[in-house]
């Protein structure tokens, strides 16, 4: 235990004198997209079946959150570890001391989650105090996030563990899967507005499962089964990516 | 006018051959052609997101001429014009401080017999030649999902390339006073509210009078009223007047650059 605190240490020294860089991208833009979205787009939308008779900003508002911290964790997991192998190669001298490579990688995965956990914080007092949030429930979403983050941060750490250009592929994921996942995994309108086609896509995305399961925490509407499988849905995919990101951290700082 | 050329332009910055700095840019980004391409890509991701996805539920707005409009033949144009914001200032902002700063490209280059206005010309002209094939994919797009009702809608191509034109002039100007990396949350703040609150996706009467207002100074709201006008095949005069406001971004954007560009890199 104590090895993974000293890495924990070693990350909080860093962000306590860099987090002023990070208040914009991981707090004020998901205020922004509800602003603009939820008051904005919002007023024009009147509450009906496809937002669960709910105003559309307290519709959107939990979902944003999820969405929110997948953004989050992937930024963590990309560029930072990338970077702590190739550019200053802190890794290397990390597990050059007593640290082993499954205490450093656990340590970056707490990190991820911590950022992920505070930034949505933060996210949701805000918006609790324009009124976005209607219910107590909504602080269940906040371990909801999350984990929904972990489910799919945990991949990105082995992406990130595994390729040696920074140049183009943290890119393309995030126009072609976050992106892409934001818009259409049910967090701006539920997937029953898309082609029946499509939706198996969504199901895929741990996201779609962490706004389900986001909503249902303030809203209600879930029973005990479906919200248990949305659950071990999400925990499967953490623990397979963080296994997957073992095996390359492993081979990456094998000596 | 040779001569007056001469004159206004000093000797030597301009050697005609601007091409081989597109040349390069080509060269350089077609291994990269994935990350080119996607900028094709996101406006299309969030027109079927936003068109298809809340088609249902926010129903028909007010269009320009005053007849209701499908939401996403309301929205499209919108992010036809915010996509040629975000790609201009992406280009001339990060692409520019990276070559300037770090890569030192510009020094390179302007030790061969290229001169400030070869390098100059060829960077704008890179930049317009992927803003008209991103803003090109996506009018394509929207003829074919039947959003565009008017032959007004050919003006919309040069109409994204003027816009992009305006923020790309004042972005390579902004990008000349960049510090750091960290400065670049601070484009980011001012382009990211834009794109969101320039009635992209709603119409602006849902403002209270004194925030509507302040949105009619913003430049991207030029651009998205020029571009409904055109798509909506309702241009009224005003059009004039929200080209205008990028002309003159150009020139104010261009002139200030210059001098810039003039001091770092000639001293």
């Amino acid at each position: 235990m104590r090895p993974v605190g000293l890495v924990l240490e070693h990350l909080w020294t860093w962000y306590r004198r860099n987090w002023r860089a990070t208040v914009v991208s991981s707090v004020l833009m998901p205020l922004m997209f509800l602003g603009a979205m939820g008051f904005g787009l919002g007023s024009q939308i009147r509450p009906g079946p496809a937002t669960a008779g709910l105003p559309y900003v307290v519709y959107l508002a939990p979902a944003m959150l999820v969405a929110l911290a997948v953004q989050v964790a992937t930024g963590e997991s990309s560029f930072p570890v990338l970077g702590s192998f190739k550019w200053d190669q802190r890794y290397f001298a990390i597990t050059s001391t007593p640290v082993t490579a499954d205490q450093l990688l656990t340590a970056q995965a707490v990190w991820v989650a911590l950022r992920v956990l505070v930034s949505g914080l933060a996210y949701m007092a805000v918006a609790a105090l324009f009124g976005a949030f209607i219910n107590v429930g909504a602080l269940l979403a906040v371990p909801v996030s999350v984990l929904a983050g972990m489910a799919f941060g945990a991949w990105v750490l082995a992406l990130a563990a595994s390729v040696n250009d920074e140049g183009t592929t943290f890119g393309n994921v995030f126009r072609f899967v976050v992106v892409p996942m934001t818009l259409f995994a049910g967090t701006y309108y539920p997937i029953s507005q898309l082609p029946a086609w499509s939706r198996p896509l969504a199901w895929v995305t741990p996201l779609w499962h962490g706004n389900e399961l986001a909503r249902a925490v303030e809203f209600g509407h879930m029973d005990v089964l479906t919200a248990a499988g949305h659950v071990g849905y999400l925990l499967l995919l953490t623990a397979g990516g963080l296994l997957l990101a073992r095996r390359r951290f492993h081979v990456r700082l094998k000596v | 006018m040779a001569a007056l050329l001469l004159r206004v332009v000093p000797v030597g910055s301009y050697a005609g051959r601007a091409h081989a700095v597109v040349e390069r840019s080509a060269l350089v980004n077609r291994r990269n052609w994935l990350l080119v391409l996607s900028g094709v890509f996101e406006p299309l991701f969030y027109l079927f997101a936003l068109g298809i996805g809340f088609g249902g539920i926010v129903g028909d707005l007010t269009g320009p001429d005053g007849h209701p409009i499908s939401y996403a033949a309301y929205v499209a144009p919108g992010l036809l014009a915010a996509s040629a914001m975000n790609g201009a200032v992406h280009d001339s902002t990060f692409n520019i401080f990276l070559k300037l700063k770090y890569a030192k490209v510009y020094d390179a280059m302007l030790a061969t017999p290229l001169g400030p206005m070869d390098v100059a010309f060829g960077e704008i002209s890179w930049s317009l030649i992927r803003g008209g094939i991103y803003a090109a994919g996506f009018l394509a797009v929207m003829a074919a999902l039947g959003l565009i009702t008017s032959p007004w809608a050919v003006l919309a191509l040069p109409a994204a390339l003027l816009v992009a034109c305006g923020f790309a002039a004042v972005g390579v100007g902004v990008a000349t006073l960049l510090r750091s990396w960290q400065d670049f949350d601070l484009i980011l703040l001012v382009v990211m509210p834009m794109f969101l609150f320039s009635t992209t996706f709603y119409p602006i009467t849902v403002y209270p009078v004194y925030i509507q207002v302040a949105v009619q100074c913003l430049p991207l709201y030029h651009g998205i009223e020029l571009m409904r006008q055109l798509t909506a095949g309702a241009v009224g005069w005003s059009a004039l007047g929200h080209a205008a406001y990028f002309a003159a971004m150009v020139l104010v954007g261009g002139w200030f650059a210059t001098r810039r560009f003039g001091k770092l890199l000639l001293t």
